[in-house]
């Protein structure tokens, strides 16, 4: 056993060490085709990623359409199976656990979705949907949980009384109000928020936005933010994980990340987030062109077809996450 | 599936009043029932359909209670009397009462096509949505059989199996319940495709739910508009088949009668001009389908199901 092994057993089990390890997570998607519907290509959404999240903390997964965030959200919840790597909670694998194991880890970690419509249960009333976990686990008695639906309703700012009421009677806002009451009902040691405001109006986002934060106060609660708007994840995250076609090219503290990024893609990031002071002037790096299929990346560096500062080598070489400054590392040569 | 009724109907329906709370005002509604309740009762056809129906069913089997007539003894003395006093719509060869017949008969042919359809929905919904939530090569299997089913002549199949088996009401039921489930599982088994990558499915995973508890609670539910419209027109198909077998001689064995045994009956006479004894259990069988497809139509609109062939 090595001294770092030894190290991270020391730290469980002082209760120290990260929450949720995800170690060399890949995940890929068949394309099928032909007569028999064999796998032609693969689509590599997500493409070997790493990193920990820490007791308390809330760290900030950006990236657009189509690198890979949100499958890397549900990988970690099984709800899609994983090519090969790992994911640790509390140190127990998530990945290797049997069916009874599994739905005791579930209780732990739970997800907000991003469509406050499509992920509510039209014909179930609010008290049923807050509710089901609750009874899937066998937890209290009728009452009980009854009692426990109308505390988590006002947690969330509605009221007891809308316990009888349907979804269709909500509005966007206070539906994702229920969804996130769903995801506490279990009590879970870290939530995924699968994009938990991009559906919802500017005025409505900073209250749910406020909401998750008191929350986490009050529940000791850790966070997987995934989002696509850098300024909501600057807003929210304690640290930030930039993912670009399948891979993570940057993670640090997020003042950090945001006030001098050091990967060129973590910059073309950060230069598109407006500031409200019109003295400010900012370089602007407009990135050219849209994301590479994930089927086939370009070779080397996945982001050099895009990159500002390519060279030769990125195109032969791929660079790997190395530190580039106290808690901070980025994959590319030049950083 | 949302369903969305005018607003002043809203008021109507629900007068509580709107509540205050951070999250902003909570709109006024009811359940997803009481709204397509609404569109259902908005239709005129609809609502004339649901009260022929009604009606039916009180002539057939509150009908004979007040209408009290000898359905079992031949009556030489009587035979193929044309409607008059006595009798209001004459008697058949043997001499029974076709008012008291169609009574009987009608509470037969509903029996079996009400018990027919609900048999063959519930079957067919639990296949489909069982199929369709497996996936893989389970649902091929599945779907395959409904397939192969599908396949056979609906009419040469009855002919077989009633030709096979001594007819008797159960027996009917089982038949026509045979054949009519296959579209229900085809029709669910579609849906629960959509329906089982949503994300209230997901947060069901997430919480640990057994895929029993996915089927049950989150599918099935949700596919209650085509249910309902489904199981609507299986009455309907049900009571046609019955009167159709009937008519081929595999109907009910006397004194039992059904409708279409009384076309069956009926119809060798009428070159002599005997036109009551098809005339009533004709028009009840025509009415009574136009009825429940009525109300199968309005349904549809109600639960807002995409339209679909049948």
């Amino acid at each position: 056993m090595s001294q770092q092994q030894l190290a991270d057993i020391k730290e469980r089990a002082a209760g120290t060490g990260p929450l949720l390890e995800v170690r060399d997570l890949v995940k890929h998607f068949p394309v099928r085709g032909g007569l028999l519907q064999r796998a032609v290509a693969w689509v590599k959404a997500v493409d070997g990623v790493t990193f920990d999240i820490k007791r308390g903390e809330t760290l900030g997964l950006v990236g657009e359409s189509g690198s890979g965030k949100s499958t890397v959200a549900r990988t970690i919840l099984r709800l899609i199976p994983p090519t090969s790597g790992e994911v640790l909670l509390e140190g127990k694998s998530v990945f290797k656990a049997s069916p009874s194991q599994m739905k005791k880890l579930r209780r732990d970690m739970q997800i907000i979705f991003q469509d406050p419509y499509g992920s509510l249960n039209p014909r179930m009333s609010v008290g049923e949907i807050i509710g089901e976990g609750l009874l899937v686990h066998g937890v209290g008695s009728p009452r009980e949980r009854e009692a426990t639906v109308d505390r988590l309703l006002e947690v969330v700012g509605l009221r007891g009384q809308h316990r009888g009421r349907f979804p269709h009677e909500f509005s966007g806002g206070q539906r994702q109000r229920i969804g996130i009451a769903r995801a506490l009902a279990l009590t879970p040691k870290i939530v995924i928020a699968d994009e938990p405001v991009s559906a919802l109006d500017v005025s409505i986002q900073s209250q749910i936005l406020n909401l998750l934060s008191d929350l986490q106060r009050d529940f000791n609660l850790t966070y997987l933010f995934v989002a696509h708007n850098m300024a909501v994840v600057e807003q929210v995250s304690d640290r930030i994980a930039v993912m670009y076609l399948g891979k993570i090219v940057e993670v640090g503290p997020a003042e950090d990340v945001c006030k001098d990024p050091k990967h060129p893609y973590a910059k073309a990031l950060i230069s598109a987030v407006p500031v409200a002071d019109p003295d400010v002037r900012r370089e602007r790096v407009v990135l050219k062109g849209d994301i590479p299929s994930p089927i086939n990346p370009p070779s080397g560096c996945h982001f050099r077809t895009r990159c500002p500062i390519a060279t030769d080598r990125c195109a032969v070489e791929e660079p790997l996450l190395r530190p580039v400054g106290k808690d901070r590392v980025a994959a590319c040569h030049y950083a | 599936m949302s369903v969305r009724a005018p607003v002043s109907g809203l008021d109507t329906l629900h007068p509580h009043a709107p509540v205050q709370v951070e999250g902003g005002e909570a709109r006024i509604g009811g359940s997803a029932w009481k709204l397509a309740a609404y569109v259902f009762l908005e239709n005129r056809l609809a609502v004339a359909g649901l009260v022929v129906v009604v009606v039916m069913f009180l002539f057939c089997f509150a009908g004979p209670l007040v209408w009290r007539v000898d359905l079992v003894h031949t009556d030489i003395a009587n035979l193929t009397q044309p409607p008059g006093s006595g009798h209001p719509l004459g008697t058949d060869i043997v001499g029974k009462d076709v008012l008291g017949q169609l009574m009987v008969g009608g509470q037969t042919s509903l029996e079996i096509g009400i018990t027919a359809a609900i048999l063959a929905t519930t079957f067919g919904v639990l296949w489909g949505a069982i199929a369709g939530f497996a996936g893989g090569w389970l649902d091929g299997l599945m779907m395959r059989i409904v397939d192969s089913l599908l396949a056979i002549p609906t009419l040469f199949l009855l002919l077989v199996l009633a030709a096979m088996f001594v007819t008797s009401v159960p027996m009917l039921i089982v038949i026509v319940a045979l054949v009519a489930w296959l579209v229900p599982a085809r029709l669910i088994r579609g849906e629960t495709l959509s329906l089982r990558t949503r994300e209230y499915v997901d947060a069901v995973r997430v919480m640990g739910g057994s895929g029993a508890r996915i089927v049950l609670r989150h599918i099935i539910p949700n596919t209650i508009g085509t249910i309902m419209v489904n199981a609507t027109f299986q009455v309907a198909d049900a009571i046609l088949l019955v009167a159709a077998l009937s008519y081929l001689g595999l109907g009910v064995p006397p004194p039992a009668t059904n409708w279409g045994d009384m076309l069956s009956d009926g119809v060798a006479y009428t070159y002599a001009g005997y036109w009551w004894l098809i005339y009533p259990a004709g028009i009840a069988i025509v009415v009574t389908v136009v009825a429940f497809n009525l109300i199968g139509d309005a349904m549809r609109d109600a639960f807002e199901v995409r339209l679909q062939k049948r």
